[in-house]
């Protein structure tokens, strides 16, 4: 589904990813962890199209298309989601209003029929349940005076609401407590199926406990160094990444 | 006629007063025509202002003098149907409706309906007839005559909106007043001259829509006059939507008794060259005021609002918020003048002016003066100039929107903060209704 090859890329002139290299295929959970400032977030953003962010070198393709050449709304009608770190907040447009919008721009580009206000409704009504959300959730404006937990429920809400195909989770679990993380994981949960596919960005295992992926990667000083099945998580944790970091300098001296 | 006969625009307008007075027949007999006489005389002695003029540095009123505006009373007055007028009406909402055309009041198309007993909703004109002592301890007393411009409106000054609310009164259906402007063959002058008086203990909501036909070149010289009385209410909401031609000039002088409330909402689409003088005293303790403001310009359009705050008595609390849209070739300004007196202490004052600038040619002056003179008191201001915010907007074209469109929502949100004070749900959706069509944007309905 989504296949990056020798990603390079660079903000205000500075390197920040150094040639990355992944496959993800549909129904599979991928996470990323790494320190702070191994290139997570940069990540992230070079694969919605945020264009502060230069790619310099590599390609990324998204069910065979080249996504670097799509805007961010193309790569959002394409199926793709990311669940931001920092989501932001917009006064004076309801819940309901930026969701409605988003949904129909996305099923007007896959020639799909625009929702009815009741079948809108009722998709509200089964995501918001999923999540505990309350019903009222939806005529406030979107993340205004919310928590940071409500916040990043609200991303799995949207997330739920549009039904993407490929999920990437920035640092969703990043000011959750345990109950949040719980509601947010098994929102993810929810939505994981065969035929889509998740890129958890973290930096803690503990949200790995939730959402447990096939494949777990070390990310450090943008790349890729170290592959592994979900027990690579566990190990990161009870060792620290200065672990990977010490392993990688033998071979590099071996 | 055209200007050349004239000296000066001056002479063109201290020249039409004589046939003013012969239309005028038996209401020159009144004490307010004493009062436009010497307003003449002001008028004759005044230069009208020009940039080297500290309160007009940024605002060239030049093209608004080119012209040789005719009193729409020495004009023929056009005729209007309720069809006709109805799309400039604010609707949906239960309300006392008051229309003036070319700043004269209209009988047949306004439905004032039902007031409180002893309340005045109406034509000014009207009272000075039946009622004159009624408003003679108001009427030009609030308002000095500063420039020429209000002099000019004093002189001239015929009819206009009077909104009287006696002691305890409470009148609760809001009061939808209407200024349609239209020039015919005649290029016009339109001068409503506003009073609104609130007594003790009563309450008044009134919305002032000024607006004209499209293409049609004319000038708005309004000059309003307000009176909260101890512990009134009064919430003034004005729309400016004139013609892109015209040209708005409004003087604005409000004065609060202790214990009042006056909201003040200006929210401006129209006009080439648009200048509101907003200035409230506030001469009694414990009142409250509060400005909001919303302004939108695009093409070349001239914005220019100051707006001023008298502390003169202590325990009283200001806020402003004035909020500018810019687009095209347009140019704002915003002077901010708050004087907190030397008695004038526990005084709570605060400002803020924010800019959005949507192309690389709008532009702002934008200018806070505070001068205070008492020890113990919270004053603060700020000013922000600024594009749409791109991280808010890479968030929304990330759900799939396209960007045109997010930046319609973004623009939606930085006008909420003043739209959403606005208590009337129909007006604030219409408002907000009015930003997309007058910015030529995508439109956000809200659901």
């Amino acid at each position: 589904m989504l296949s990056i090859k020798n990603l390079k890329a660079n903000i205000d002139g500075k390197e920040i990813l150094n040639g990355i290299d992944l496959e993800i295929k549909t129904g599979e959970v991928h996470a990323i962890m790494g320190p702070n400032g191994s290139g997570k977030s940069t990540l992230a953003n070079v694969l919605t199209g945020n264009k502060s962010y230069e790619v310099t070198e590599g390609e990324i393709l998204f069910e065979g298309k080249n996504l670097l050449e799509m805007d961010p709304e193309t790569r959002a009608r394409e199926g793709m989601f990311l669940a931001f770190q920092y989501p932001i907040e917009i006064p004076g447009i309801s819940n309901a209003t930026f969701l409605k919008t988003a949904l129909n721009e996305i099923r007007k580009y896959n020639n799909q029929p625009e929702l009815t206000p009741k079948e809108f409704l009722e998709r509200i009504k089964e995501k918001a349940k999923i999540l505990g959300l309350d019903d009222t959730l939806i005529s406030r404006a979107v993340n205004v005076g919310f928590s940071g937990g409500e916040k990043k429920r609200n991303e799995i809400f949207q997330m739920l609401m549009l039904e993407p195909k490929f999920v990437l989770l920035d640092e969703t679990d990043s000011g959750l407590d345990i109950d949040a993380l719980k509601i947010v994981s098994s929102g993810v949960n929810v939505y994981r199926k065969p035929t889509n596919a998740v890129l958890v960005i973290t930096h803690y295992q503990r949200l790995l406990d939730y959402i447990v992926p096939d494949y777990v990667h070390v990310l450090s000083k943008g790349r890729i160094i170290k592959s592994g099945g979900k027990e690579l998580a566990l190990e990161l944790e009870d060792k620290g990444y200065d672990w990977i970091k010490t392993e990688e300098l033998e071979a590099e001296n071996a | 006629m055209n200007n050349l006969e004239f000296k000066n625009i001056k002479d063109w307008y201290l020249s039409g007063f004589d046939l003013f007075e012969k239309k005028l027949n038996g209401e020159s007999k009144s004490f307010l025509h004493e009062i436009r006489k010497d307003a003449l005389l002001t008028l004759s002695s005044l230069d009208f202002p020009a940039n080297h003029n500290e309160e007009w540095k940024y605002t060239n009123v030049s093209p608004i003098l080119k012209y040789n505006f005719i009193p729409a009373v020495n004009s023929i007055l056009p005729k209007f149907s309720k069809k006709e007028i109805e799309k400039f009406l604010f609707s949906n909402f239960d309300c006392h409706l008051i229309v003036f055309i070319n700043g004269i009041f209209s009988e047949e198309l306004s439905e004032i309906g039902a007031l409180p007993d002893g309340v005045i909703a109406g034509s000014l004109r009207n009272i000075v007839k039946e009622n004159p002592q009624l408003v003679n301890n108001y009427l030009t007393r609030l308002s000095k005559i500063d420039n020429a411009f209000n002099a000019l409106n004093t002189a001239y000054s015929f009819d206009g909106l009077a909104v009287i609310v006696p002691d305890g009164k409470v009148v609760d259906k809001p009061i939808q007043v209407l200024y349609l402007n239209s020039s015919g063959d005649e290029l016009i002058l339109s001068q409503p001259r506003n009073l609104i008086i609130a007594g003790k203990n009563s309450q008044v909501n009134i919305i002032t829509n000024y607006c004209g036909f499209d293409q049609n070149l004319y000038f708005s010289n309004i000059v309003t006059e307000l009176y909260a009385d101890e512990n009134a209410v009064i919430s003034l909401c004005k729309v400016q939507d004139e013609s892109h031609d015209a040209f708005h000039i409004e003087k604005l002088q409000a004065s609060q008794k202790s214990n009042s409330l006056f909201n003040h909402y200006s929210i401006g689409f129209g006009g080439s060259i648009v200048r509101n003088d907003i200035n409230t005293l506030l001469d009694g303790e414990n009142t409250e005021t509060h400005y909001y403001g919303l302004y939108l310009a695009n093409g070349k359009q001239h914005v220019d609002n100051h707006t001023f705050i008298d502390h003169a008595k202590p325990n009283c609390m200001s806020n402003e918020l004035y909020k500018g849209i810019l687009d095209g070739n347009s140019h704002g300004v915003f002077n901010g003048k708050i004087i907190v007196r030397h008695d004038a202490q526990k005084t709570n004052a605060y400002q803020q002016n924010k800019t959005i600038l949507l192309s690389k040619t709008a532009k702002i002056d934008t200018k806070p003066q505070l001068e205070i003179f008492a020890n113990d008191v919270k004053c603060s201001h700020g000013a922000t100039v600024g594009k749409l915010d791109e991280s808010s907007e890479f968030y929304i074209r990330s759900r799939g929107v396209p960007q045109e469109l997010a930046k319609s929502m973004l623009i939606r949100a930085f006008a909420n903060d003043v739209i959403e004070t606005i208590k009337i749900d129909q007006l604030r959706e219409q408002l907000n209704h009015m930003i997309f069509e007058h910015l030529h944007r995508v439109e956000i309905h809200n659901q």
